[in-house]
């Protein structure tokens, strides 16, 4: 008991805490035999406890976040130097007997009592306290605003903006993005087009905040980006363009129910965070990080609404349709998104077809129309097949393979239909095709994928880019 | 005046932080100069004799004029200064 009274002891409490109220007793004679050598931290209410004379204030948390304090009461045994030798936390009456060498130590209490959470535990304190009391984390350049500016506004003043008010990066916020993903906030991503900038998961981070996304969506935004970034999506040249074309993003696997995303009614329209902000991210990043301004390099004749985010979720529900991501080599339990350089939506309404035959021709006559009638191979294209259309293949007996190869069998058409002039029309195909038969895609330019709401005989084409394939842009995928 | 809101620069930092100052006019000459007396005394004689100079460097020059100089200049008058002219000096004092 001498020896153990010898030293210097520190223990934290919070008034709110039942434990710690119970224990009041045991903290006055701990006061009354230890003197001096006990000092006591209170995280909440700095009168308690009333009974003992000296309290430290850590109503500022600094010195229970500096000795990762995570249980109320916590008692600490402290070295010469003040250095933590070892704790106890919650009532245990023989292990603070031990502890304390004070053998009749709390005698007319319980015996056992575990404690409460200490206020650094509350929720999104830590990345408070982090931001306060631990070390200089961030790389990027602070910006003050001034009194006067509204935080909203001074983000468009800044051109920060894709039109769309953004969520203010406040350090905080970005604190809690960089949660989301156990990536190292220093570690470069890459360089993103057009300025080819190198970028760390720390501007992803930023650029994820002010876009709207949750920490839990952050590894799908940096899948998005790797995804970006690969050399066979041609980011630069996508961006570059006068086409309408901008990233399409399509997310398979279990990551798209753990965040929520929509891939049911209205999967490919507004409503749902996930969707919305997963695809503004990737565009706020490039306009921010790579300096992609519409009007500067961006140089889009028109563009398209989705430019300011497409992506959406893969209905996933019918086990025995392959996603487009294990059409690329991934397995089901693999989440995955992939990019596909695209435009906005052609409708295909076909309410009569109750075969395959029937509707294949029909999703056919309708993908001619990509790009242009009389383009052939130069505009890859997604079609979107929504429940009801796959259920009339399904029941017909037809898989995904099977309407991939109807669809390619049905669109080969006579270049001579095509050339320029055909049908009066001066655009088409280059005079050399003209005794060819001709493809509409690439080999593997017709990505089919499955989304929407259960009623709607409604499928719909998503464009490609006319520079689509090796000498422009070719779909990517990203596991993650 | 430091305020409490910090934010992060979501940029790669190529340019300075402040507010971007528009392109500046490689020439004046063919530009429409808008010239705005701010409604203080003696306002007009000042561009009056700024007018002369732009007409002689070859610009087209605009005249208009604030209600106050009292107010921030009002919204529709900000548009039409912004429609109808490349650049706009502001006779801001007496």
């Amino acid at each position: 008991m001498d020896q153990a009274k010898q030293r210097n002891y520190a223990l934290i409490v919070k008034r709110d805490c039942p434990t710690c109220v119970l224990i009041e007793p045991v903290i006055r004679s701990l006061a009354e035999q230890f003197d001096a050598k006990l000092t006591v931290y209170v995280q909440d209410d700095p009168s308690f406890p009333a009974s003992i004379s000296t309290r430290i204030d850590d109503t500022s948390l600094e010195y229970s976040y500096r000795n990762a304090i995570e249980i109320v009461p916590t008692l600490m045994r402290l070295g010469n130097d003040l250095e933590e030798e070892s704790r106890i936390v919650g009532w245990d009456k023989q292990q603070w007997r031990e502890f304390t060498g004070i053998d009749d130590l709390g005698a007319e209490l319980i015996d056992f009592k575990p404690g409460c959470g200490s206020k650094t535990q509350d929720p999104g304190m830590d990345e408070r306290l982090a931001l306060r009391f631990g070390k200089e984390q961030f790389s990027a350049r602070k910006i003050q605003l001034a009194e006067s500016e509204d935080t909203m506004e001074a983000c468009f003043d800044r051109g920060w903006s894709d039109g769309l008010p953004v969520v203010p990066p406040t350090p905080l916020r970005v604190m809690r993005m960089l949660k989301g993903s156990d990536r190292s906030a220093d570690e470069i991503i890459g360089k993103i087009p057009p300025d080819n900038v190198s970028c760390t998961i720390e501007k992803l981070a930023i650029n994820a905040v002010m876009a709207g996304c949750k920490p839990e969506y952050f590894s799908v935004v940096i899948a998005s980006i790797e995804a970006a970034l690969q050399d066979r999506f041609c980011m630069h040249g996508l961006l570059c363009t006068t086409y309408f074309s901008s990233p399409v993003m399509v997310v398979n696997g279990p990551i798209s129910k753990q965040i929520g995303m929509n891939s049911g009614v209205n999967a490919l329209g507004q409503g749902n965070r996930a969707n919305a902000t997963i695809g503004r991210a990737l565009q706020l990043v490039i306009r921010n990080v790579g300096g992609g301004v519409p009007g500067g390099i961006d140089r889009a004749t028109m563009g398209n609404p989705g430019k300011y985010s497409f992506c959406f979720a893969e209905d996933e529900s019918d086990s025995d349709w392959p996603s487009l991501a294990m059409d690329r080599g991934f397995q089901r339990d693999d989440s995955v998104i992939s990019l596909f350089a695209g435009d906005g939506l052609q409708p295909i309404v076909d309410q009569q077809s109750r075969n395959p035959e029937s509707l294949a021709k029909s999703m056919a006559l309708s993908l001619r129309s990509v790009a242009h009638a009389k383009i052939f191979g130069l505009a890859d294209a997604m079609l979107v097949i929504s429940p009801e259309h796959r259920r009339v293949y399904r029941s017909g007996g037809w898989s995904k393979a099977d309407v991939k190869q109807a669809l390619y069998d049905e669109l080969r058409t006579p270049g001579a239909e095509l050339v320029r002039g055909a049908n009066d029309i001066a655009e088409g195909m280059p005079e050399k095709f003209k005794e060819k038969l001709l493809n509409k895609f690439r080999d593997d330019g017709l990505h089919i994928v499955s989304t929407g709401g259960t009623a709607g005989l409604f499928s719909a084409i998503i464009g490609g880019w006319v520079a689509s394939g090796e000498r422009g842009s070719q779909i990517v995928s990203q596991k993650f | 005046m430091i305020s409490s809101t910090t934010l992060l620069d979501p940029t790669a930092e190529l340019q300075p932080s402040e507010r971007q100052l528009l392109p500046r006019l490689s020439s004046i000459a063919g530009a429409t100069i808008g010239l705005l007396d701010i409604s203080k005394p003696r306002g007009k004689e000042f561009l009056d004799v700024i007018e002369k100079h732009l007409l002689k460097l070859g610009a087209k020059v605009n005249r208009y004029m604030k209600p106050t100089f009292a107010r921030t200049a009002p919204t529709e008058l900000n548009q039409k200064i912004s429609v109808e002219c490349d650049a706009v000096i502001e006779g801001l004092a007496d």
